[in-house]
């Protein structure tokens, strides 16, 4: 019998936070500009058994499921582009967005597949339906979606080589529609994913539960609307640069009212590299946002501002994701928050009005 | 069978809230077994590890592997070497050695009850104390004689801050263990079992939770979402593992490996309603002597998980044996989530056509 590989299979689970663990009584270390002193956990507050984690981290892998959050993203937000553009004659928008969402597709399947621990039963995802599972609705959603934008991919692929030949026409309308087909379903698979992380125990991600959707969903746009100004002409690329832009804000205010909205449990945003992941991501998304507005007719500067946008777009995915895993890794955001309610409840009760538990309500502060 | 309709709705708490007969919500029908489960009594744990060895050997669970932080796996978390639950260890004793200096008890942990007798501070009479406080004073020279004659009892001549690394001499110091037998909860409402994308956690006609393992793709969903840590994914075969509550053995009648290993009755396995009873009895009776710090953990039905099938009597808060002190299973928001998610799904559609609108082409 072998032993566990559990340290050399599992790198994130090594990477506790040791600072985290600690109990926290630093005042002075505000976050966001002094506002956030009365948030920071004093330690008589928390006990915990030897500052261990109580909740297991995600063992997914990293980088296969940020990427995978990213590429749902992009195809999800391109296929509807793509779509649009088809019916609106931008054949270099409809062209890209066609490629990038089949790309997308199977790049995520791909990394979906690999971040199993056992790869080979892959298909065991479509055993059954589970409405309770978001995993299981997300295969079901990236599976029609994937043959979709696979079928539009082809078609558009071999539209040339059939152009004035017999089946032409035929092949542009099964293409048109699997189009249409990836454009209703693509938008699902940009936001299930915020439902995929946050439905878990992870405090961090779990209380976002309404911000998260939201967020993903600017974070898609931003991606989509990105790659269509990288790829697409300047004469058809101006829906892309609205929807990226659109994106990009979306994403840069709601960001920062999670933050805000999560109290104590926004301070693994602001530590390791996390932090560093959402300043990167901030940075390339309000660079991109500028240079599309302002530079979208120069084809040079749309494909820069396009990429800037998608880079953002995959850094914000990569910051959640670690935030999360730095999140389980803390006792404290178990613990504190737990006995904030706990007390709370115990309030309600000896006033006698109806226990507050039903939402969660940051620990200090707000 | 409940539908997902109702389960959706909130017309039937399959995802939160009270839920008399989970194994029933699942499907099974009426005549299946009764639910059982654990009743872990912690104020009678010795600490043997005999519940962790026995689920060893019976399920033939292997090495942790884990926390190899050196050749002896020593994690420096007094008798704990096993660290957690995980995928390769159902059964975890946690040790909790509570040392304050002596007469730093406070009315909480005191419980207010007269000493009786020389009591050792916050330690509770009803309970064996452990510690210096109750010794008689010793002279601390080993030439003298002990007042009542016999040997010198070389233990209280170490010294203070010595062998047992502690600031406080011996006989000022007050000692309380604490030692507690986690394993899985067996939640009425199961963030694992509702998660797994696979089907290969299922509740069992005694309303117990089970992985499949040659249903499992090791997808690691059931991880995070235990809000208790005990599930995990073995990195060895890639499938996720837990306590099954020896499903193997229940269908024999026989009852688990680790309740039947346990030599003081600590762990105590029987139809749930028949544990709870006997908890609630438990608790009165360590009330009764004064041991008022003394609680349920699991037992409410009402809690956030909708009561567990393994439920413990703990002696100190449920955090300081690594439990979380209010834990809500993660499908109590799931409703809203997919509400929130199918919505912005639409808003992104919705942009995204908007994006077009009057394109000015050029």
């Amino acid at each position: 019998m072998t032993g566990d590989l559990n340290p050399t299979d599992m790198p994130e689970r090594l990477r506790i936070d040791h600072d985290a663990v600690k109990p926290r009584r630093d005042g002075s270390r505000g976050r966001r500009g002094g506002r956030g002193e009365q948030l920071q956990v004093p330690e008589a507050e928390f006990r915990s058994y030897y500052g261990r984690p109580i909740i297991k981290a995600p063992v997914w892998k990293n980088p296969d499921v940020p990427l995978y959050l990213f590429l749902g993203g992009l195809a999800g937000s391109s296929s509807v582009l793509a779509a649009m553009a088809n019916g609106t004659d931008r054949p270099t928008l409809r062209r890209a967005g066609r490629y990038v969402a089949m790309g997308g597709a199977m790049g995520g399947t791909v990394f979906l597949i690999h971040d199993l621990h056992r790869p080979t039963r892959f298909l065991h995802m479509l055993r059954v339906f589970k409405p309770t599972s978001p995993l299981s609705v997300g295969s079901w959603i990236l599976s029609p979606f994937a043959a979709f934008a696979t079928a539009a991919a082809g078609a558009e692929f071999l539209a040339p080589y059939l152009r004035g030949k017999r089946g032409a026409t035929a092949l542009k309308v099964a293409g048109d529609a699997a189009g249409v087909g990836a454009a209703v379903v693509g938008p699902a698979l940009a936001t299930y994913t915020a439902v995929l992380i946050s439905n878990t125990a992870v405090p961090t991600w779990h209380e976002a539960h309404r911000h998260l959707p939201v967020l993903f969903a600017g974070s898609a746009a931003a991606a989509g609307g990105g790659f269509g100004l990288v790829a697409a002409s300047v004469r058809d690329n101006e829906p892309a640069a609205r929807l990226a832009v659109a994106g990009a804000v979306v994403e840069l205010i709601i960001e920062e009212k999670m933050t805000r909205d999560l109290g104590m449990l926004a301070d693994v945003y602001d530590k390791g590299r996390a932090k560093t992941l959402m300043t990167a991501s901030k940075a390339c998304l309000a660079v991109g946002a500028v240079g599309a507005v302002v530079g979208r007719r120069k084809r040079w500067a749309a494909a820069l501002s396009g990429l800037a946008l998608m880079a953002g777009s995959a850094l914000t995915r990569f910051g959640v994701f670690d935030a999360g895993i730095a999140s389980a890794n803390d006792p404290a955001h178990i613990v504190v928050p737990q006995r904030e309610r706990i007390r709370r409840r115990e309030e309600a009760v000896q006033a006698g009005t109806t226990p507050p538990d039903r939402h969660y309500v940051p620990a200090a502060g707000n | 069978m409940t539908n997902v309709f109702d389960a959706f709705s909130g017309t039937a708490n399959s995802l939160y809230g009270e839920l008399p007969d989970p194994a029933a919500d699942a499907g099974f029908d009426p005549s299946h077994p009764k639910r059982v489960g654990f009743f872990t009594d912690t104020s009678v744990c010795i600490g043997c590890k005999a519940c962790e060895v026995a689920c060893k050997e019976w399920n033939l669970v292997p090495d942790d592997g884990t926390d190899a932080s050196d050749l002896y796996r020593l994690t420096g978390m007094s008798y704990d070497n096993t660290g957690d639950l995980g995928a390769s260890t159902w059964r975890h004793v946690a040790f909790i050695e509570d040392v304050r200096p002596h007469g730093s008890a406070t009315t909480e942990h005191g419980g207010g009850t007269p000493p009786a007798e020389p009591t050792t501070g916050h330690i509770p009479s009803g309970l064996p104390a452990l510690g210096g406080g109750a010794l008689p004073k010793a002279p601390r020279d080993a030439a003298t004689p002990p007042p009542g004659g016999g040997t010198v009892d070389l233990l209280t001549l170490l010294p203070d801050a010595g062998a047992h690394g502690q600031q406080t001499p011996d006989d000022e110091r007050d000692v309380r263990w604490l030692m507690a037998s986690d394993v899985c909860k067996h939640c009425t409402h199961a963030g694992c079992l509702d998660n797994c994308p696979t089907g290969a956690l299922f509740r069992t006609e005694f309303g117990t939770v089970v992985v499949q393992d040659d249903i499992c793709n090791g997808c690691g969903y059931c991880v995070p979402s235990c809000p208790y840590g005990v599930i995990d994914v073995r990195g060895s075969d890639g499938g996720a593992h837990k306590c099954t509550l020896c499903y193997d053995r229940l269908g024999s009648g026989l009852e688990p490996a680790c309740a039947k290993a346990c030599p003081t009755k600590s762990i105590q396995f029987g139809d749930l309603d028949e544990l709870q009873a006997a908890a609630d009895a438990r608790l009165a009776e360590l009330h009764d002597r004064g041991v008022n710090e003394a609680r349920l953990y699991g037992r409410d039905e009402n809690d956030g998980v909708g009561g567990d099938g393994a439920f413990f009597l703990l002696l100190d808060e449920p955090e300081v044996y690594g439990l979380p002190p209010d834990p809500i299973v993660t499908t109590r928001d799931l409703p809203e989530m997919w509400r929130n998610a199918a919505l912005t799904a639409v808003g992104l559609g919705v942009a995204a056509v908007a994006a077009f609108w009057k394109g000015g082409r050029r």
